[in-house]
């Protein structure tokens, strides 16, 4: 690994905890738990474009344990991975394979993270009505995955590394 | 956008409206009273005829007020339970996720027979 690389990653690390940061003050909740905007997803889907997925999982890890002890606990960090985990595999494979644009790749990556976050939630409370939310969650995953995707297309358009 | 994004966004949310209709036909009927299960496991079940504040271990509060039932009172930090809506006669689930608590609601006793063919295929 270079030292530009080193620094752009731990840059965009640091741009993933703040936009974390930022959308843990907006008080935007929609009665379904587990709905957000994932405004840290546009660096991982950036650092994606730019680089291979390993540097994006790097980006991603870094931003879940920092906002996991700073703002939440060991279930939300459990949580967050499992999202994130979920949403960088398939966002990788149809990256390489489905010949999608970002924003097709976006809205796969939204939908595949709501969708792990919701398995692992049914998971440790063990109760199946959650999956109830289910298609709540995965409309909000396609509407957040658009705008991510139109969002991360602009900036990638004009950073170049 | 490609032709095959655009595809593959509306298969999405045709099969979200789907899932969702099947759940509203699933779903319907009288709720009457709620469960609430800890951990995966039943603490209770409850009327919703009947006002009353339940504390769910040391962790969780709710309250069961005017047919409907919310959570008042939870010690996890983000609070979302108590944002969640009410559970009332129309059914609904609370969670809890840092205390493992869900709040859902259960037909009453005699709804059961008027859907039997959801009974038979759940």
């Amino acid at each position: 690994m270079n030292h530009k690389k080193t620094a752009y990653l731990g840059l965009f690390a640091a741009v993933a905890i703040i936009f974390g940061y930022v959308e843990s003050l907006i008080p935007f909740f929609a009665g379904i738990p587990g709905m957000k905007l994932g405004l840290a997803n546009l660096a991982v889907l950036f650092i994606l474009e730019k680089y291979t997925w390993k540097e994006a999982a790097l980006v991603s890890a870094v931003r879940i344990l920092v906002i996991g002890f700073l703002f939440g606990n060991m279930f939300s960090i459990l949580y967050s991975l499992a999202g994130a985990a979920l949403s960088l595999a398939v966002m990788t494979l149809m990256k390489k394979f489905s010949g999608f644009s970002i924003l097709g790749i976006s809205v796969a990556g939204g939908v595949s993270h709501n969708i792990g976050q919701l398995i692992v939630a049914a998971l440790i409370v063990e109760n199946t009505s959650l999956l109830y939310y289910a298609p709540a969650l995965l409309i909000s995953g396609v509407v957040t995955g658009l705008l991510i995707g139109l969002l991360t297309g602009e900036v990638t358009k004009r950073i170049r590394l | 956008m490609k032709k095959k994004e655009v595809i593959f966004i509306i298969s999405i949310l045709a099969s979200a409206l789907l899932l969702w209709g099947i759940m509203l036909l699933i779903r319907k009927g009288d709720y009457g009273s709620v469960r609430i299960t800890v951990n995966g496991e039943e603490y209770g079940t409850y009327s919703l005829s009947q006002d009353q504040v339940i504390s769910i271990g040391e962790t969780n509060v709710c309250e069961i007020r005017d047919g409907q039932i919310k959570m008042i009172g939870a010690d996890c930090p983000d609070h979302l339970c108590i944002k969640q809506k009410a559970v009332g006669s129309s059914g609904g689930t609370i969670v809890c996720l840092p205390n493992k608590v869900v709040i859902e609601g259960v037909k009453a006793a005699g709804s059961e027979e008027s859907s039997p063919e959801f009974d038979t295929a759940v």
